[in-house]
């Protein structure tokens, strides 16, 4: 005989067992619908796998576990599913969850199930295997709490010890009674999976009280040649504990807050193995269970083997249930079970037990009494705690004390309350606590989540504060530098811009307005129109009477004259375009001009030009002008080309910037050189300047001869004007020339700053008053003969010209060079005189 | 000078007081520096028995800013969604009377609530989502927003702020996960109400008709 422990604390109520055991373990007829919960276990409901309206068979899986902490449902019977809902469930709560409704066809039409095979044994097969069949079977502890079997079975540490819960203490039940009563053999079976299954423990033990001697006779003679032993114990409420039971058979205490399995003890209920039997040997799943339907309020007490889901209003009318004369419903026993509110609630695989009570069993209990700290609940309570010290603290709402307390070792078995001279319901109290302390928990990680993330948004607005703050500081930093930059740049060339700023304002004086320009634009047109005109009347009259040389002459001459007039009309043309817009306004215009919209200004222009020079080319015979005009083209074409590169280049996102950079600095780059060439000038000798000015003046007489010969050869009518500008210029360059060789012999009488023509001119007439003061009077003389033959020549060419002419001017002209004459003698006479 | 001090006992005593003192204080110096304890300050202790609803109807910008203010000595009853529980808490803590909560912040509403946005009437102006102190509202602009119910406080805040007054502080439906047994009332009212509200059967005692 195995020692026994005595259980600590603990009561002995009424065990109103016999009741039920009367009768052997009925079958009821199906129900009119079972209500099937997904969620009948500890842990994550189960998936759903079937619809509304599908036909499901005997077996078949309703759902399936979802995570490692589930267990899938099965259909208890063949049939319909009617309705997938939330149903009121067996829960203290009276709450709704999910559920399937199966309207059964009552042909217990089963799935196609498979056990293991039966020519071998189930230890070929391994462990992980037969877990996973066990997990498929929706099995989940039945002895009350409903945890997934398969994950009990499965512990991280090494197991000594498998404990069969036989022990059935609560008073009423006597389900797991009569199930070792008539399938002992079963029972025995599925204890040895078990055992196979956590790897062959040491010690496997099947506990039963000793007011089950029945069920101890029937186990026995399977037990009898294995390793598995019948334990037998005193009768004591609450010995079917878990912990309890563990103490009682082994002495060990499982730690507080700990798991059996830290100590190397699993506890299964004898119920569940056997479902594991029927699960393995058979491959049928927990679709039912064996319930105890007592109570007095009842006729008939006596288990059943129900199906899971059937409606225990179901129950309660096959065993003659008298409605008027039950004070309470209850699922479970009178010590740990709930009160049900609707009949209608499922039987689930957690349902052990139905007590409809009458008054008599459970009248309206006496209202509760001060605590008179008699300490009886402390001598009953089987986790040796402090009943009493709890429940002041409970009232107080100190979850502090009672946690040191160590409220969440109760297992709320109701021993105290039973005690309790006082009628105080204690384990409500322990109980409301409990979820007290468990919502406060979740409180708790939910503010310490609203904390996190209200601080992280914190952070991150100040972040992006900093950022912007950052932002700021360098764009005020980069305008002040800019700022700091334009002033430097303004300060330094302070006498180069002002030169600068001169040569603009020249540029501007002696550009003649848009209307005047327009103007002279107009008479040549006219001009222009007149000589054609005149030319081609002449090629009429040529053509009339002249010979084939005189006709092409004057074709070519009226060719030209069409063309000048054509140039004349384009140039009015553009003026008239230009005029659109002043000339500052059209500059602006150009710099807001994004650089896209500049390059395909440029594109545009340039094809127009080519349009343009291809037509001339295809119009002109000559064959020079054609080279030119296609060597023209050309260079147009490559322009074109290097622009639409550019545009094509230019990023598609480039804002259009009012200025963009290349503009600016394509500005700067023009005001630098300005400068530079300024400061080239200003730097310059007086000498080398005139020198240049010279070269310069030498060039430009070149360029007019040719334009007069030009004119010459092609009898125009500017030929005189040509020529006047071609004396002027000759002249100047004379001017030019003597100041050189003035500042050869005096370098010193030339002013630097002889910027503007006033002190050039005061600066020549001092240098040649100095000359003439530095001469002789025979020198002096001399000079002004020469001077004076000089213009006396000058006087009569014009005076011939004008003659030629018939020009009104030719009496004063006359008159003019006859005073030159007379002066030239009155000269030579003096020099004659002086020269004795 | 060992002679010396054998034969004056009073320099004896000295030598060996002043030598023990030497060795403990500079044990006790060494221990003080290896063996601190970075102590919790208050204003931390203060903020992690607050709500952290961050609803600011204490009159602060969240639950922080009013621990520091507690702790630098305001009243300890201005936290509504805390409730009395909190405020006990806190007296404890601060070991201070317990005062009731202060109405002018508001009561203390024991239904816990989300906000819920009808997403339909939705204009998507992100005013609300500026006003969560908890990024618990999801949205852009001109896009229909939407209350993250897990991560909502329920402090309220973005309700005041919507132009078009679609947000609504719905009661948090309870579920099975977080069911709890209700305390029993007190004897008084079981003594007027005739009926005991716990769930044994007591009566089964001394009824040995078994």
């Amino acid at each position: 005989m195995r020692k026994v422990w005595d259980l600590i604390g603990g009561v002995h109520p009424p065990e109103n067992k016999h009741q039920s055991v009367q009768l052997p373990i009925g079958v009821l007829p199906l129900p009119e619908k079972l209500v099937i919960p997904l969620n009948q276990h500890i842990g994550a409901p189960a998936k759903l796998l079937v619809a509304t309206g599908d036909r499901v068979l005997k077996g078949q899986e309703l759902a399936e576990p979802t995570g490692l902490v589930s267990v899938g449902v099965h259909a208890p019977t063949s049939g319909t599913i009617s309705d997938i809902s939330e149903y009121p469930i067996p829960h203290p709560s009276g709450m709704a969850a999910r559920s399937i409704t199966l309207i059964p066809d009552g042909q217990e039409q089963w799935v196609d199930h498979v056990g293991i095979d039966t020519t071998y044994s189930f230890q070929d097969y391994s462990p992980a295997k037969l877990l996973e069949m066990i997990r498929h079977a929706g099995i989940a502890g039945l002895g009350g709490a409903g945890f997934p079997s398969a994950v009990k079975l499965s512990p991280r540490k090494a197991i000594t010890t498998l404990i069969i819960n036989a022990s059935e203490c609560e008073p009423y039940i006597t389900a797991d009674d009569m199930l070792m009563r008539e399938r002992a053999e079963a029972i025995v079976e599925g204890v040895q999976i078990l055992s196979y299954i956590l790897g062959g423990p040491e010690e496997v033990l099947i506990g039963i009280e000793d007011n089950k001697p029945e069920a101890r006779a029937a186990l026995e003679p399977f037990v009898r040649d294995t390793h598995i032993q019948l334990v037998s114990f005193p009768t004591r409420y609450p010995s079917g504990g878990e912990k309890q039971l563990i103490q009682i058979l082994t002495g060990r205490e499982v730690p507080s807050g700990g798991l059996p399995a830290d100590i190397g003890i699993v506890c299964q209920n004898v119920g569940t193995a056997f479902a594991v039997q029927k699960a393995i040997y058979f491959g049928e799943p927990l679709i039912s269970r064996i319930t105890t339907v007592t109570g007095r309020a009842c006729a008939t007490n006596r288990n059943y083997e129900v199906l899971i889901g059937t409606p225990i209003a179901h129950l309660l009318a096959h065993n003659g249930f008298d409605e008027h004369d039950c004070s309470r419903l209850i699922m479970g026993g009178p010590m740990m079970g709930f009160t049900l509110t609707d009949p209608d609630i499922p039987v689930i695989k957690t349902t052990n037990c139905i007590l409809a009570a009458s008054r008599e069993e459970s009248p309206t209990p006496p209202p509760s009494q001060p605590c008179i700290r008699c300490g009886m609940c402390a001598e009953a309570c089987p986790a040796s705690l402090l009943p009493q010290q709890l429940f002041w603290y409970a009232q107080s709402h100190n979850h502090e004390r009672l946690e040191a307390h160590n409220l969440f070792d109760c297992i709320e078995c109701g021993a105290c309350s039973y005690v309790c001279p006082s009628n105080i319901p204690l384990v409500q109290y322990y109980r409301a606590s409990k979820g007290e302390i468990r919502k406060q928990a979740q409180e708790k990680i939910k503010s310490d989540r609203a904390r996190a993330r209200f601080e992280f948004q914190k952070a991150r607005k100040e972040q992006e504060e900093m950022a912007k703050a950052a932002k700021r500081e360098a764009r005020k930093q980069a305008a002040e530098q800019a700022k700091a930059m334009t002033a430097e740049r303004g300060n330094k060339p302070q006498g180069s811009e002002d030169i600068v700023k001169a040569a603009m304002a020249r540029a501007a004086e002696s550009q003649t307005s848009p209307a005047e320009q327009q103007a002279r634009l107009e008479r040549g047109i006219a001009r222009a129109e007149s000589h054609l005109h005149t030319v081609e009347k002449r090629l009429e009259t040529i053509r009339e009477e002249g010979s084939e040389q005189q006709q092409e002459q004057a074709r070519a001459a009226v060719e030209d004259a069409r063309r000048r007039l054509e140039d004349a009309r384009r140039k009015r043309a553009q003026l008239d375009e230009a005029t659109g817009s002043p000339d500052t306004d059209k500059v602006m215009a150009r710099l807001q001009a994004g650089p896209r919209e500049t390059l395909e200004k440029k594109i545009a222009s340039c094809k127009e030009r080519i349009a343009v020079t291809r037509q001339k080319i295809a119009d002109s015979d000559d064959e020079t002008l054609k080279a030119a005009l296609t060597s023209g083209l050309e260079k147009q074409q490559a322009k074109l080309a290097d622009a639409q590169q550019a545009l094509a280049e230019l990023p598609d996102n480039t804002p259009d910037t009012p200025v963009t950079r290349e503009t600016t600095d394509a500005a700067a780059n023009a005001i630098a050189q300005a400068q530079a060439r300024a400061a080239a000038t200003r730097d310059l000798p007086a000498e080398e300047k005139l020198r240049q000015t010279v070269v310069a003046l030498e060039g430009r007489i070149e360029k007019a001869r040719a334009k007069l010969d030009e004119a010459r050869a092609g009898e125009s009518e500017y030929v005189n004007a040509l020529q006047a500008g071609l004396e002027k210029l000759q002249d100047k360059l004379l001017d030019a020339q003597q100041q050189l060789n003035a500042i050869a012999t005096q370098p010193s009488a030339v002013d630097d700053d002889s910027g503007d023509a006033a002190s050039s001119a005061i600066a020549r007439a001092q240098a040649r008053v100095a000359e003439l003061a530095s001469m002789s009077e025979e020198d002096k003389l001399r000079e002004t003969v020469t001077s004076l033959k000089s213009r006396l020549e000058k006087a009569r060419i014009k005076l011939r010209e004008a003659e030629a002419e018939r020009s009104e001017h030719v009496d004063s002209l006359r008159t003019a060079a006859e005073k030159l004459q007379v002066r030239l003698t009155e000269a030579e006479q003096q020099l004659a005189e002086y020269h004795p | 000078m060992i002679e010396l001090i054998l034969q004056n006992p009073l320099i004896a005593a000295l030598v060996a007081l002043v030598g023990l003192a030497l060795v403990f204080g500079a044990v006790l110096g060494f221990a003080a520096i290896k063996f601190r304890i970075e102590g919790d300050p208050i204003v931390q202790q203060i903020d992690k028995l607050l709500p952290q609803t961050q609803c600011g109807q204490c009159g602060y910008p969240g639950c922080r800013p009013y621990a520091q203010a507690i702790a630098n000595g305001d009243a300890i009853n201005k936290c509504p969604p805390g409730g009395q529980s909190t405020i006990n808490a806190l007296a404890t803590l601060l070991g201070v009377e317990a005062p009731s909560l202060d109405a002018e912040h508001g009561e203390e509403n024991d239904v816990k609530t989300v906000a819920y946005i009808r997403e339909d009437e939705c204009i998507g102006c992100t005013k609300c989502i500026q006003a969560c102190p908890v990024d618990a509202i999801l949205g852009a602009a001109k896009m229909m927003h939407t209350v993250i119910a897990s991560e909502c406080t329920g402090c309220d805040l973005c309700v005041e702020p919507c132009p078009v007054d679609c947000i609504d502080m719905i009661p948090v439906p309870q579920g099975l996960s977080d069911w709890t047994w209700d305390m029993p009332p007190p004897a008084e009212e079981q003594i007027k109400a005739q009926r005991h509200p716990a769930g044994i059967i007591a009566t089964d005692r001394g009824d040995n008709a078994a």
